[in-house]
């Protein structure tokens, strides 16, 4: 392959902000029929590599070269002339729009007195529709489609001109692995048309599984350049990290307490179904499943924010009826959002009122806010958890995922809760933090925190839990002890395969 | 961070230091009055002039940083101008003597908490967005001023009350004085108390305040009712010295209060906001107005020119942002 022209290639890419080196004299090559990874942690300079390729930020110095030619990009859309086209992880696309109409977004094919060739739209939408081997056509309303095949309709965007180099940024975050296969499919497609593809993801299963070869970054830097078969999940960390990351498994040698809580045939409509279970104090329970299967929608019930339709919860063996998030928190149930930025954080705020939130009402001196009380806690849990900030001040929004969690985890801590839950816990947090937080959840559990982990990582739920609820569209299918289970078995029970040990 | 904080917050005050300055210099070359537009009187009474408007404004603050909108005030104001001014002449309220200018004034304050507290109401237990919610009171509320007196002003004159809205003290009106009052009050509220910072969270991110075990709708119902004090407080003040409220009074006053939040820097999203940047907008605005008059513009140029100026403004502003936004991105 090495004698190829290279599809796309950055040389000495150097981009500067005030105060930061965003990156730090960058260069690598893709070749045409290549899947190349792009890696590194969330900060290493990924992002901003994708801007200055798409012309949204110009180099201060370094080049371009699109099949060896120099090339200066200006815009997306002109990167796109030039053949380089991006899958974004946030879909842009207009929901009221049909499939045709958002592919050819801002050049629709006209007639005269600028009048919309609908038929010759929809004609060669549906030709490239055909070659992705989707299940639904040009006339499509875009809202109606699930998000894979929104998916779908931004990689047939990308195909609209004849691209030389596509770039995948995180496409498989919202997918399930079904999904996945599909998306995978088209990417080997693409492959097998010469096209050079860069691939970046945080998920180590899925890079050895499609690339050839990975590139990583490290704080800007170039860090090399693996071929993906002769290299491990261990050499690739470490090239990002510096060090490797621990995934062993990992239950608990402290004792267990009572019971916490207990959740009896609870069932939500047609979201889940008959699902019990119990955790106790010391112990995590990992919830795993497809995306869908009912797992968040679980949490939200015993958070309250949803009214069950049938069955109880019992929170110290006392059945409880939790009508809203107020009670659910004076009940002692904290619940650590899936979405952090959505859902977990108040963004125009400082870490400090981010983290007393829920507890303001109780640190009050007369009819004003004790500032005291609330720097206190703040301090307390900045130290516990080692959250990395400049200080109380500095706006949420502007750490890092990681810190960010570490703040939402300790709003909740210093609520003292009894059950604790958090909900896919390292999403879009880099590795390093990832284990920074493992390691936070598995010493909750041993300071006598009974704790729920709703995990769609398989690695990250055998890490940390010391049992393990597979559930499959809104039933739990089996119930595994760390010592017990088994990946394969794992995967059959979120897949609905019904095996002989189901009780 | 800070020293951007510093600078969003004093934008208002160095433009109103710029204005300051023009109609100064040019009130000397274009002034018909050969007085100086800086003169201590002249400014005392801006800040008279500014207060009916901008005790409204100050509130439309909270409700904007709490993510709503209430476009009911101007007629919340002539609605409890009525009232102040009618009950006066109820024949029981004659007896009572002099006890019957405090209850006027309770009774004209009662109308406008129960007309917030039914916006805020409906908001809250509806979910209707508070734009659609206020649009509707706006004019229901407005048909009740009409329905009360038809075409006919309403008109009683109490000189108790006209003294006492015409006092200096310690040089500041009396209308100053409750201007300056709200805002400390106000001040206090938004960022010292549990409510305030609930509002906050509440403006900003809905979700997340739910999340945190906030109850949001008890908060909008305090700041609906909050301003539709405020919108009554200050048609008390000003009626209690005009004496005579036509039906059409206080039409648009709600826009003025939006342009002046806005030209504070509240974002119309919520979650942001601040209630001293919000008096300088009201500030700027009225020193506009005066200004202009002073160097001898009429009333339509007048409008034209501070339209321009509120979409100048926040052009700026979003540029502003955007460069922040993007340098923090890396």
């Amino acid at each position: 392959m090495t004698d190829q022209t290279p599809a796309l290639r950055l040389e000495g890419i150097v981009k500067t902000f005030p105060g930061v080196r965003a990156l730090d004299d960058v260069s690598f090559a893709v070749l045409p029929g290549e899947v190349h990874a792009l890696m590194g942690e969330n900060g290493a300079g990924k992002s901003t590599l994708m801007k200055v390729l798409g012309g949204i930020h110009q180099p201060d110095t370094g080049q371009i070269f699109i099949a060896e030619q120099p090339t200066v990009m200006t815009s997306p859309l002109q990167a796109k002339a030039q053949g380089v086209v991006f899958i974004h992880q946030e879909l842009s696309l207009a929901d009221e729009l049909s499939v045709a109409e958002n592919i050819f977004l801002g050049e629709l094919p006209r007639k005269s007195l600028g009048r919309v060739d609908w038929q010759a739209l929809y004609d060669t939408t549906d030709a490239i529709l055909k070659t992705l081997n989707v299940g639904f056509d040009a006339r499509t309303r875009v809202g109606d489609l699930s998000i894979a095949n929104q998916q779908m309709v931004e990689i047939a965007r990308a195909l609209t001109v004849d691209p030389r180099a596509v770039i995948f940024d995180e496409p498989t975050a919202s997918l399930t692995d079904a999904e996945k296969v599909v998306l995978f499919d088209v990417i080997a497609d693409l492959k097998g048309r010469g096209v050079g593809i860069i691939y970046i993801s945080h998920r180590m299963e899925e890079i050895f599984k499609i690339t050839d070869r990975i590139s990583v970054l490290r704080d800007g830097q170039y860090r090399g350049t693996l071929e993906t078969a002769q290299t491990d999940e261990d050499e690739v960390t470490q090239l990002m990290i510096g060090r490797s990351l621990d995934l062993s498994r990992n239950a608990s040698h402290h004792e267990m307490g009572d019971v916490a809580i207990e959740v009896r045939d609870l069932s939500c409509g047609k979201l889940y179904q008959d699902v019990s279970f119990s955790v106790r104090r010391g112990e995590v329970v990992g919830f795993y499943g497809l995306v869908g299967a009912g797992r968040t929608e679980i949490a939200e019930t015993i958070f309250g924010l949803r009214n069950p339709s049938a069955g109880s919860i019992l929170l110290d063996g006392q059945e409880v009826r939790i009508n809203s998030p107020v009670e659910a928190i004076r009940h002692g149930i904290s619940l650590v959002p899936e979405d952090r930025k959505g859902q977990g954080l108040v963004l125009s705020m400082n870490c400090r009122d981010n983290m007393t939130l829920p507890q303001v009402d109780d640190l009050t001196a007369g009819p004003f806010v004790s500032d005291g009380a609330e720097v206190a806690i703040f301090d307390q849990y900045r130290d516990k958890l080692d959250i990395r900030t400049p200080g109380w001040r500095q706006l949420v929004g502007n750490l890092s995922g990681g810190n960010q969690q570490k703040i939402v985890i300790g709003k909740w801590l210093s609520m003292h809760p009894s059950v604790l839950i958090v909900d896919e816990p390292t999403r879009g947090i880099d590795v390093g933090s990832k284990s920074e937080i493992h390691n936070l959840i598995r010493g909750l559990a041993a300071q006598g925190y009974a704790v729920i982990v709703i995990s769609s990582e398989m690695p990250e739920v055998l890490h940390v839990s010391d049992r393990i609820v597979a559930m499959y569209h809104g039933r739990v299918m089996r119930e595994f002890t760390s010592e017990e289970v088994s990946e394969d078995s794992l995967i059959q029970a979120i897949s609905g395969i019904e095996s002989d040990q189901v009780a | 961070m800070k020293r951007e904080a510093l600078l969003k917050q004093g934008a208002i005050w160095a433009f109103i230091l710029v204005e300051l300055v023009f109609f100064s210099v040019a009130g000397e070359y274009l002034s018909v009055s050969d007085k100086a537009f800086m003169d201590f009187d002249n400014m005392l009474l801006l800040l008279k002039q500014s207060a009916p408007i901008g005790i409204i404004a100050l509130g439309m603050t909270i409700i904007m940083i709490n993510g709503n909108i209430d476009l009911s005030v101007g007629a919340t104001f002539a609605l409890s101008a009525i009232v102040l001014l009618d009950s006066m002449t109820w024949p029981f309220m004659q007896a009572l003597g002099g006890w019957s200018v405090p209850l006027a004034w309770l009774l004209a304050l009662g109308t406008g908490v129960v007309l917030g507290a039914i916006n805020g109401l409906i908001v809250w237990k509806t979910g209707v967005d508070a734009f659609i919610v206020t649009l509707g009171s706006m004019l229901g509320y407005r048909g009740l001023v009409f329905m009360y007196n038809g075409e006919q002003p309403t008109s009683h004159l109490n000189w108790d009350l006209v003294d006492f809205a015409e006092a200096q003290i310690l040089g500041l009106h009396t209308a100053t004085w409750f201007l300056l009052g709200v805002a400390l009050f106000l001040w206090l509220l938004m960022t010292k108390t549990v409510h305030g910072r609930n509002a906050y969270a509440i403006g900003n991110n809905r979700e997340a305040a739910v999340n945190a075990g906030i109850r949001v709708g008890p908060h909008f119902l305090i700041n609906f009712m909050l301003i539709g004090f405020l919108a009554s407080l200050s048609a008390v003040v000003f009626y209690s010295e005009s004496g005579s409220v036509n039906p059409n009074d206080g039409m648009l006053y709600e826009l003025w209060a939006i342009t002046a939040v806005v030209l504070g820097g509240t974002k119309l999203t919520g979650g942001y906001g601040s209630i001293i940047s919000t008096l300088g907008g009201v500030i700027a605005i009225q020193l506009l107005r005066k200004g202009l008059g002073h160097i001898g513009a009429d009333t339509e140029t007048v409008n034209l020119v501070i339209g321009l100026i509120l979409i100048a403004v926040l052009f700026l502003d979003r540029q502003l942002n955007r460069k922040g936004k993007e340098e923090l991105k890396t």
